[in-house]
Parts: C-alpha cells; sequence; structure tokens
C-alpha cells in the first residue's frame, strides 16, 4: 500500500488547491451541476413537442440519460484530465512527467481532479432514481445486478474514451477538436434513444465507440422492451464486452502514442 | 476617422491570417461538425416524423437547413467562452494592452471577429454543404434572405466576441475564471439554439431565451439565412441584435473602465 501513498499526497494537494480560489470554486460547482441540467433540458425540450420519440417516453428516456450520464461524469472526474494533454505537449510540459518514477497514464489522471464535477454526478443520479421510480419495472435480483455491472461497464467504457482521445493526441497535435467530436459527441449519443440512429451511426456510436451499451441497451433490458435492428436488449448482458473492447483500443492507441512522442519545447 | 480605424481594420486582417494558419485543427473542427450534425439529424428528423411531418413550422428539410446551418456556425459564433483577452488578464499582459493607444475592448473584439470569419471558409462553408448534399434541405432561393442573412450573420460573431469579452472582464476581479466561463458554454449554447432551435421551446423558456443576447448570436441569423424568418419580421431581428450590440459594447466599455483602476499585476 505504500506504493499508492505518493498519489494520495498529489491528489490531497490537487484538492486543497481547487478550494483555494473560493469564489471561483463555488461558481465551478453551479457551472458543473448547470451542465447536467442544460443536458437533461436538451432531451426535455425535444419530449415535451413530441410524446414519444424512437418508442420511448420521456419517462423511459430519463432512465437512459441517468446511467450514461452518471457513468460519463464519473469518467470526467476521474479522467477528464486527460482533454489537457494537447496543452502539455505543447508546453514541453510532458517531459517533466516522463522523468518521474510513476507510470504516465496514472500521473496524468491524477494530475488534476475537478471536485467541482460531482455536482453534475448529482443531476444523474437523481434521474436514475426518477427513471427507476416513474417507470413499470419488474424488479429481481438480475435487475440489480444489470444496473450495477452497466454503471461500472460504463464508467470503464467513458474513461476508455477519454483514454484514447488523449492517446490520438500525440500523433494529432490541434486534433482534440476531432477526438472531442467522438468524446463528447459520444456522452450526446449516449442520451439518445438509439432507435432514431441510422445504420452507419448504429455502426459507430452503436458498436465501434459502444455508447449505446451505457444506457440505452441496459434501459431496454430493464424495461422489459425488445429493441431495434441490430440492438436486441439482450446486448444489454454483453456490456463488460464493450468495455473491454473499449479499453483495449484505448491501450492500443495510448501505447502507439507514447512510444511516437519524441519529446516537444526546449 | 479614417487613420484612427486602420488599425482595428489590420486587427481584423491579423486574426483571419492567425486562424488561416490553423489547418488540421480546421479539419478536426468540421469531422466535430458533420458527426454531431448526424446526431441531431438522427434525434430531430426523428422528432419532426414523431410530430407528423410538421412541427412549429418545421418540416425535414427546414430542419436540415437549421442544423447545418447551426453547425456550419459552431466555429465562427464564440459559444465556448474562451478567449485570448481571459488569459492576457490572468498573466498581466494586459496592462501592456492599456499602454497602447488603441481601444483595448474594441482591438480585442475586432481580433476575434477576424478569426471566426476566417472559420467559416473552411468549417462553416464544407458543413452546409456536407448536409446539403448528404441530407438534403430547404433554403431560399431569392437573394435577398442571404443578403440580410449575411449581414445579421457579421452581427451575431460579433455579439458573440463581445459577451464573451465581457465574460473575460470578470478576471478584473476575479483570479480565476474558468468556472464562469464553463457556465457560459453550458448556458450560451442551449439558449443561442444550438441544439434544439428554440421556436421549440415551451413559451416562458423561448421568453427566458430572448430575455438574453444568445439567439441574437446564433438563432436570429439562421432564422433569417434560412428563409424562416423574412420581410419585415427579419429585419425586426437585425434590429433586435444590434440593439443588444449597443448594450453589450456600452456594459464591456463600463467594466474595462472599472476594472482598469482595479487591476493589480503581479511579478515583474
Amino acid at each position: 500500500m505504500a506504493d499508492l501513498a505518493p498519489y494520495r499526497a498529489v491528489l490531497a494537494s490537487r484538492i486543497r488547491s481547487q478550494r483555494s480560489y473560493r469564489a471561483n470554486f463555488r461558481i465551478d460547482l453551479i457551472s458543473s451541476f448547470m451542465v447536467g441540467l442544460v443536458e437533461l433540458a436538451e432531451v426535455w425540450v425535444l419530449f415535451h413537442n413530441v410524446h414519444s420519440l424512437g418508442g420511448f417516453t420521456f419517462a423511459q428516456i430519463l432512465l437512459v440519460f441517468g446511467l450514461a450520464d452518471v457513468a460519463f461524469s464519473l469518467a470526467d472526474l476521474a479522467f477528464g484530465h486527460c482533454d489537457n494533454l494537447p496543452t502539455y505537449i505543447r508546453a514541453g510540459k510532458l517531459d517533466v512527467f516522463y522523468l518521474r518514477p510513476q507510470p504516465l497514464l496514472l500521473q496524468l489522471i491524477t494530475s488534476d481532479i475537478s471536485l467541482r464535477r460531482l455536482a453534475r454526478v448529482l443531476v444523474g443520479v437523481v434521474c436514475v432514481v426518477a427513471g427507476l421510480a416513474v417507470n413499470d419495472i419488474a424488479w429481481s435480483a438480475s435487475t440489480v445486478l444489470l444496473l450495477v455491472v452497466s454503471l461500472v461497464s460504463g464508467f470503464a467504457i467513458f474513461s476508455a474514451m477519454f483514454v484514447w482521445a488523449a492517446g490520438a493526441q500525440f500523433f494529432l497535435i490541434n486534433g482534440a477538436e476531432m477526438t472531442n467530436a467522438f468524446v463528447y459527441g459520444g456522452r450526446y449519443a449516449a442520451t439518445q434513444p438509439a432507435a432514431v440512429w441510422n445504420r452507419p451511426l448504429k455502426v459507430v456510436f452503436g458498436f465501434f465507440f459502444p455508447m449505446a451499451f451505457t444506457g440505452y441497451l441496459p434501459t431496454l433490458e430493464i424495461l422489459g422492451l425488445p429493441g431495434p435492428e441490430w440492438l436486441p436488449a439482450w446486448l444489454a448482458w454483453c456490456t463488460p464486452l464493450a468495455a473491454v473492447w473499449a479499453w483495449a483500443m484505448a491501450m492500443l492507441f495510448w501505447r502507439i502514442g507514447v512510444r511516437h512522442y519524441q519529446g516537444g519545447g526546449g | 476617422m479614417r487613420a484612427s480605424l486602420l488599425p482595428y481594420w489590420r486587427l481584423l486582417r491579423a486574426g483571419i491570417r492567425e486562424q488561416s494558419t490553423y489547418r488540421l485543427a480546421a479539419l478536426g473542427g468540421l469531422v466535430a461538425n458533420a458527426t454531431f450534425g448526424f446526431l441531431k439529424v438522427a434525434v430531430l428528423f426523428a422528432t419532426v416524423r414523431a410530430a407528423g411531418g410538421d412541427l412549429n413550422g418545421y418540416d425535414l428539410g427546414a430542419m436540415s437547413a437549421y442544423i447545418w446551418l447551426s453547425q456550419g456556425l459552431l466555429g465562427s459564433v464564440n459559444l465556448h467562452g474562451r478567449s485570448d483577452f481571459a488569459e492576457r488578464i490572468k498573466d498581466g499582459s494586459v496592462a501592456v494592452d492599456f499602454l497602447r493607444p488603441l481601444d483595448v475592448q474594441a482591438a480585442s473584439i475586432v481580433q476575434e471577429v477576424g478569426r471566426s470569419l476566417w472559420s467559416l471558409v473552411p468549417r462553416g462553408i464544407p458543413s452546409v454543404l456536407i448536409g446539403g448534399l448528404v441530407v438534403g434541405m430547404t433554403m431560399p432561393t431569392s437573394p435577398g434572405p442571404y443578403l440580410l442573412g449575411a449581414v445579421s450573420l457579421l452581427i451575431g460573431i460579433t455579439i458573440g466576441a463581445a459577451v464573451v469579452y465581457l465574460v473575460a472582464t470578470a478576471g478584473f476581479w476575479m483570479v480565476e475564471t474558468r468556472g464562469l466561463q464553463i457556465l457560459y458554454m453550458v448556458v450560451s449554447g442551449f439558449l443561442a439554439g444550438l441544439f434544439v432551435p428554440i421556436a421549440l421551446f415551451p413559451g416562458w423558456l423561448l421568453v427566458l431565451a430572448q430575455a438574453t443576447p444568445f439567439p441574437s448570436m446564433m438563432m436570429y441569423p439562421i432564422d433569417i439565412l434560412s428563409g424562416r424568418v423574412t420581410g419585415a419580421a427579419a429585419l425586426g431581428l437585425t434590429a433586435a441584435q444590434l440593439g443588444w450590440l449597443a448594450a453589450l459594447g456600452l456594459a464591456g466599455h463600463l467594466l474595462t473602465r472599472a476594472g482598469r483602476h482595479k487591476l493589480e499585476v503581479q511579478g515583474g
């Protein structure tokens, strides 16, 4: 356990440093809460106009949104900081990380833990609880198991997306916006009823980046709905496989990226 | 008058040139625009179909025009809240800006507008072309909407730069403004009509949105360009935009003056 002491020290210092700018920290918390709320509003506004979308009512989509959002917010809390890699590369700061006797990825993750992002998790949690309460669910041990499995796997899938994007930054200087399209576009996709997607979108956000596994498929299975073409409800039980696939891709990109890196700045 | 405006004209061109050098970033931006665009097509088309083919005046063609115009403007209308000026306040180089014989507010807005205008070339126009060719859309056939739309778009881009300047001036009083910037990013995108056109908002939310400058940045130019709003109503929207621009310019001017007295630069 002694091995973890440096990480604990680093994390504690990050947390202290964030709380020291008090006015900003409070606004940070409010913004983070608003992020969750506005993202929910984007979905709600559509359902304000039509009763059902892609075979889902608003009550049903609440569960999709909640599951995906909790998983994404937690992954963002732990891995979201990987977004800063391009800045580190350009400023030559990354070379310092190479000099320290800790794995590069772990250092990058612990280089900042944004406490403010906790406020956003709250919105997702409320949606999951509300979604479970208002829908007619045949509760059983397998429902509970599926909920736990999908939240854990969803967290792993979104975390893998952040690591994948960071790995790609090593050879895509200034390409952050491209990877953001799939990381943040992925989050947007994950909160939609996937039945509205056409086939190319199902390939990209259903399987290649397994976004449908984080909220949509588990919700189908929990509510006992059949699911559209290519996305049958039983796939919900394959969510851990989707997480393994996402991490395999993430580690591949990360490794190629780290090998490719020649040093920057001077 | 001529001579005093010349530096701003040069700053505008410098902004355009600066942005034109980031080619790979522009390509990345285009991929992002298109990816989000196709997701918006999926969910918004499904909504129009669920409403029976007409949703508050939006049929599929009009919805497609809204989607691809809004995606095209994503690189030009500042909805992320980050600005050079915020960085310059934070690292103290704003002290040098105040020594220059230029209006600090006008100079930073003009430069930002220059960058935004260039982004229309590699990101804006291609996004609309992708939408038009792959998905298809309904656009006006007479020149009027395009002419007034271009004016409205230029005002919208300028309003975006003016609001982001206001956000940055908070840095005179606060050490860290990232929280404010994120708050801006979330609220502005939603109320500007980036995800869902504001005509689909419930009444109270529509009123709330119209009480902010955000629809002037994106929704109004799109409404005019796509021919959804025409004639006197379109001129009315442009007038509202000009009103916002004047108010925001004045607010920025007052805050700059107050902030200048408050400014404390550390280190040497």
